[in-house]
């Protein structure tokens, strides 16, 4: 038996698979297990395949791997899809009794459960909650105590009444018992153990929007895209009780607008989109960026370009974020590397925006944005939360940053770059700002000198913000070896399981994972000490790589993942070994 | 300090730029003195303005402000005003940069009723390039770019208001001075999105629609028994294509902006020194 579970459902979109896989995922996590989640869908509300993967173990867990222990299956092609995954022993739980499931085949060496899931439910009260009864199978199949499943159950049910979450727990006993009395207990040979650790279970989204309210932000504005929504869902029905807002404006162009409207008014401010969103609103980054709003923006990456394959993970946007907008303007790229840091991050994001009066674009990708995972609730200390809001000035302070005649100067040239800046209402303040070349004042110039200087202030905040924060990569192996492989964003679950695998095969690597893609670490020292550099990313043409070999003037090696689907820690370091030996 | 604004401490010490005779002058110094008359200063007022002549708008007066990108200063506006609800919020735009490249803006800030007031500098022909066919532009307009005319209707900003859940429509012409005053005066002091289209002549590329065109077609609705509360009496004037209105066409005495119907009370720009209180809570859901 594996120290680790991988238990997985699926059928059609509109089967209830993501709301069952929530379930069990939670039953796991207030167990006291680590679990990390996938799914696996398609761009549609009903029909076509769709799974929701969870693994768990008693130990952290921060990937996927090939491999499946128990299925639910509600279709064939629930069987079919993960076949490769299966293995000798896996156990199939499926109804027989279901039209498309009578003729259907189970592989010799693996054990098939027919559980007339549907009939079971209607005993129990309706067969809405054939999922369940299914739950209740797996649970009598891992030998994972039930009740763990009944604070899930109300969880997920509560809302709708004690009656309906008493109906669901009987379900999950059915499905149980039913398993318990028709099957041999040698065939079901898996056991979940349990501990009293508390965890919590979020995704990448939702530790975005918390990150967000912890950070102070007040509005979100917003328009719906897969994998980028869950943050504007997260922040709706929440910010309010910190006084914040959510707006669903009318388009991207509109939601990033009143984003910069709310940020000039000095609100924390932020709006989230993915890669299609991204390239409506870069025609406001570069106003953002000449009037030196503060805002972060969020753009949580799917497959491209244009309409892609909007379900699916990649990390193709980077070279959109570091060069997109015309003309040149300065920028922060932050990319967190795993759920926690979806949440530090855009605490950082929202500070770095002030203090720099830039715009961050905060990198996430679709695998960071619907893997949900277990953490200590202290991974998400508020109390460790800082804000730094940078060079605000009040009503007494305004005089020092005033021209003779008593005028405001937003964009005054100091040595850091950071100019003074007032919120509206504060008295001697009155300033426009403009997309427009500008003087200190903020208004129009095209005199050949102010503009040098405008440029060099904005591009010096850059300069001094690398002097004076911290962007150090996340390092993780050997730091002796002489292989490093370097990667960004959510590929450092994998990679960081990739090591124990990689381990066996007497393959010792250093890895550095970087969250900050510009500015970005100097890693140029720990390329000339390297005797092999591998760049691991999903895209195509390695455009991190691109920018790394551009720094260092090192040719780099290059592992690229770009059919859809995140790296997984096993088929990563199988690619790592090769490379290092190609 | 309000009660001692005059209009002028609106006035930047920037010249405008405008070509003499142009109708953005009127169109500015009203704007400036309803701001006045409404008790506001330049330190709680915020000017939005669009992109072409009158987006010059922001440069020439003197408040907080921000020039915006081509036809996205609604959504700006709506985001300045619903994070700070103290300030007054006034936006400015023209018939292209309001109708052409911001008419989905415009429909959903004309439904998203903010309080705050838009006012359009509605010359039918875009200026700043030189002469082209604008959204308002006749249907045989002859220009550059449309030499034979647009051959399309042009759009009506008043029905479409109208059409989108507008609660103040309203049109003035710019050389009318009082009345344009009183006009936008009343636009500010509506509770909600208060429309202004504002006929605001281009003398060096529009010889069709003139000072003289409107002051001769021009119908006041002070002038006859008109009742803007009456949606019905509005529909019929804005659908009217014998003749233009002048004066407030349809208000909705009852409405509530948006701010109030989402208990937005207070400025947005205090942030605690850590998380906020309680913030704790947010983690312990996910257990």
């Amino acid at each position: 038996m594996p120290a680790d579970f991988n238990w997985a459902i699926g059928g059609e979109a509109g089967d209830g698979i993501d709301s069952t896989g929530k379930i069990f995922a939670q039953a796991l996590s207030r167990a006291g297990r680590h679990v990390f989640t996938s799914k696996d869908f398609a761009s549609r509300i009903r029909g076509g395949y769709t799974a929701y993967k969870v693994r768990t173990s008693v130990d952290r867990v921060q990937s996927v791997v090939d491999r499946l222990d128990v299925l639910i299956a509600l279709t064939p092609r629930t069987i079919d899809e993960n076949l490769e995954e299966l293995h000798e022993g896996s156990v199939i739980i499926y109804d027989g009794e279901r039209t498309t499931m009578q003729d259907v085949e189970i592989p010799d060496e693996m054990v098939g459960l027919d559980v007339p899931l549907k009939g079971l439910a209607e005993e129990a009260g309706g067969a809405i909650m054939r999922n369940v009864v299914a739950l209740g199978a797996a649970c009598a199949v891992t030998s994972f105590p039930i009740e763990n499943l009944d604070s899930s159950l109300k969880k997920r049910f509560g809302d709708k009444g004690q009656a309906i979450v008493e109906n669901n727990k009987e379900a999950a006993r059915k499905g149980l018992d039913y398993v318990t009395e028709e099957y041999d207990e040698d065939d079901l040979g898996y056991d979940l153990d349990t501990t009293d650790n508390d965890y919590v279970l979020l995704n990448g989204d939702e530790a975005i929007g918390m990150g967000a309210i912890a950070a102070g932000c007040k509005f979100y504005a917003g328009y719906p895209i897969t994998p980028a929504t869950d943050v504007m869902t997260y922040l709706t029905g929440r910010i309010e009780r910190f006084g914040g807002h959510v707006v669903q404006a009318e388009d991207e162009l509109a939601a990033i607008n009143l984003a910069l409207g709310a940020a000039r008014s000095g609100a924390r401010s932020m709006t989230a989109t993915s890669g299609p969103g991204i390239d409506l609103m870069t025609e406001t980054f570069g106003l953002i960026a000449t009037s030196e709003t503060p805002l972060v923006i969020c753009d949580v990456m799917r497959s491209g370009p244009s309409t892609g394959m909007p379900t699916k993970q990649e990390q193709g946007d980077l070279n959109t974020l570091l060069h997109g907008g015309h003309g040149e303007v300065p920028r922060f790229i932050l990319a967190p590397t795993t759920v926690a840091e979806c949440f530090w991050k855009t605490v950082e994001a929202f500070n770095l925006a002030e203090q720099y009066q830039t715009p961050v674009y905060l990198t996430s990708d679709l695998a960071l944005a619907v893997t949900e995972q277990t953490f200590e609730p202290d991974a998400f200390d508020m109390d460790a939360v800082e804000i730094e809001r940078g060079n605000v000035v009040d009503e007494e302070s305004i005089g020092d940053h005033q021209t003779e005649q008593e005028q405001f100067k937003p964009h005054e040239l100091t040595e850091d770059g950071v100019s003074p800046r007032a919120f509206p209402g504060t008295a001697g303040g009155a300033h426009m700002s403009t997309g427009l070349e500008h003087d200190e004042l903020g208004r129009r110039t095209e005199d050949t000198e102010m503009r040098v200087k405008q440029v060099d202030k904005r591009d010096r905040k850059v300069a001094t913000a690398r002097e004076r924060e911290d962007w150090s990569p996340r390092e993780f192996g050997n730091p002796d070896a002489e292989n490093l492989v370097v990667s960004w964003g959510s590929n450092e679950g994998a990679l960081v399981e990739a090591l124990a695998f990689l381990e066996e095969d007497g393959v010792d690597v250093r890895v550095l994972s970087v969250p900050y893609i510009f500015p970005r670490p100097d890693l140029s020292e720990e390329f000339e000490a390297a005797e092999e550099v591998v760049v691991v990313e999903c895209n195509a043409t390695g455009q991190f790589a691109d920018v790394l070999e551009h720094d260092t003037l090192t040719r780099v090696k290059r592992i690229n993942k770009y059919n859809g689907v995140r790296f997984k820690a096993d088929e990563l370091a199988t690619d790592i070994k090769e490379t290092l030996s190609a | 300090m309000s009660s001692q604004v005059r209009f002028t401490d609106f006035k930047s010490d920037k010249q405008p730029t405008w070509c003499p005779g142009c109708g953005d002058f009127g169109t500015m110094n009203g704007m400036m003195k309803a701001l006045a008359e409404t008790g506001n200063d330049p330190d709680n007022t915020f000017v939005v303005a669009g992109i072409g002549c009158s987006g010059k708008i922001g440069t020439y007066m003197h408040s907080y402000a921000i020039h915006g990108v081509h036809g996205r200063a609604l959504p700006v506006g709506a985001g300045v005003k619903m994070a700070n609800p103290e300030l007054e919020v006034m936006v400015a735009g023209g018939d292209g940069d309001g109708y052409s490249i911001g008419a989905g803006h415009f429909v959903h800030a004309v439904r998203r009723n903010v309080d705050m007031s838009y006012v359009v500098m509605d010359n039918r022909i875009y200026g700043l390039t030189k002469g082209q066919a604008s959204p308002t532009s006749r249907e045989d307009f002859e220009t550059a770019t449309t030499p034979e005319g647009p051959k399309q209707p042009p759009v009506n900003p008043l029905a479409l208001a109208l059409a989108s859940g507008a609660t103040f429509i309203a049109q003035s012409f710019s050389s009318d001075a009082l009345r344009h005053q009183e006009i936008v005066q009343r636009a500010v002091e509506h509770d909600g999105f208060g429309f202004v289209n504002v006929f605001s002549p281009c003398v060096t590329f529009n010889d069709v629609d003139t000072y003289d065109y409107f002051r001769d077609s021009l119908v006041d609705l002070d002038e006859e028994d008109y009742d803007p509360t009456d949606r019905e009496a509005a529909k019929e004037r804005v659908l009217d294509a014998d003749k233009e209105y002048m004066g407030v066409l349809y208000q909705d005495e009852d409405s509530v902006p948006y701010e109030a119907q989402h208990g937005l009370d207070s400025p947005m720009h205090e942030v605690d020194d850590g998380a906020p209180e309680g913030a704790m809570d947010l983690v312990r859901e996910f257990y």
